[in-house]
């Protein structure tokens, strides 16, 4: 019954994963991301993704906070952070969020405030569905975890 | 001191982002590397022993001393687009120091520009990855590991038997020999003389 449970949380997380790669979200580093996982490192997964949101939070507020302040001119500081932001992103697979920076970069380029500021709200809108479904799908994991370890001995 | 079996390359990676560290590291670990991250080219040459300032000066006083034989580096691989040095300041000074410069570096980027490629392999760098880095990148690093690991063989080798005492003198051949025993002696000159005495810091690596 409990392995039973293991097994439909998995089918859970696949659907999940199927759905985030149908519409863009992730794409294949994701999958590179999960192959780098293994016994040796078995949480290599959430520790990038929880430094990755560590990160994108700090350069979401650094961008607002240069495009809130109506005197701001430094659009070489906001390419930085973008650049930064685009790295990252496109390092763990969240595809839909580098893709909204390439947009970002290009009116930042083009020192079009409104246009970053468009992009910003986009981006911002992007992350927030980016991590509620990483969160989902590590609970996902996390419970399958516990159900697969109740149904087999822990092995060391 | 014996380079067995198991024994591991050694990178040296490079890149300012925290997650593209964690993830070369994962990759280089994986492939059985040995690993050192940093996260600015300064740091990774002050890894490396060198000091910004003494880099074409190769017997530096042992102040400053170039300790490749404690921290032996196979390879380093580096991310170009870093604060302050970049990837490519970073692969330039590698290439001007002499103690230095035989170590393969290779380059990471996320942007395609075929013209930064360029300059960096013609700056020496001997590849250019373009990130995210997959691990079948890394089935490219160790022919150039390889490479400098039998050079630098080769050298140690030569080094030994310099310091082995010669062999002792073969008995004086019957006379009908003469001819192959001036002969052997004409090759065996022709082996040292004009060699410089290479360095002895790598000897402790030596089987």
């Amino acid at each position: 019954m409990l392995g039973l449970g293991a097994d439909r949380l998995r089918a859970d997380m696949n659907r999940l994963l199927a759905l985030l790669f149908h519409q863009g979200v992730l794409d294949e580093q994701f999958l590179q991301l999960q192959q780098l996982q293994d016994e040796s490192s078995p949480n290599f997964v959430s520790e990038v993704v929880n430094i990755y949101f560590h990160e994108s939070e700090k350069l979401l507020r650094n961008l607002r906070g240069l495009l809130m302040d109506r005197e701001f001119t430094d659009y070489k500081k906001m390419g930085i952070h973008l650049n930064q932001f685009m790295g990252s992103s496109s390092s763990i697979g969240a595809k839909r969020v580098r893709n909204v920076c390439v947009a970002f970069r290009a009116a930042s380029e083009q020192n079009n405030r409104a246009g970053c500021l468009r992009a910003l709200e986009l981006l911002e809108h992007e992350y927030c569905y980016l991590k509620n479904k990483m969160h989902e799908l590590f609970q996902l994991e996390q419970q399958r975890l516990l159900a697969a370890g109740v149904r087999y001995p822990m092995q060391n | 001191m014996s380079i067995t079996a198991d024994s591991k390359f050694h990178v040296l990676a490079v890149d300012d982002s925290l997650i593209d560290r964690k993830l070369i590291e994962r990759l280089l670990k994986i492939s059985s590397y040995q690993v050192t991250t940093v996260d600015s080219g300064s740091k990774a040459l002050e890894f490396l022993g060198l000091h910004e300032d003494d880099q074409s000066n190769p017997e530096t006083p042992s102040v400053s001393p170039n300790n490749n034989q404690e921290v032996e580096v196979n390879l380093i691989i580096t991310d170009y687009c870093m604060p302050g040095m970049t990837g490519y300041d970073l692969l330039k000074k590698i290439k001007e120091s002499s103690s230095l410069r035989n170590i393969p570096v290779v380059i990471m980027s996320s942007e395609n520009v075929p013209s930064r490629i360029t300059r960096c392999l013609e700056e020496g760098a001997e590849e250019f990855f373009l990130k995210p880095v997959q691990l079948s990148d890394l089935n490219r690093l160790k022919p150039h590991m390889m490479k400098t690991k039998i050079k630098t063989q080769k050298q140690e080798n030569e080094e030994i038997q310099e310091l082995q005492p010669p062999p002792p003198p073969p008995p004086p051949p019957p006379p009908q020999q003469l001819p192959n025993n001036s002969k052997r002696k004409a090759m065996e000159e022709g082996l040292s003389p004009d060699r410089t005495r290479p360095r002895y810091n790598n000897i402790t690596t030596v089987v």
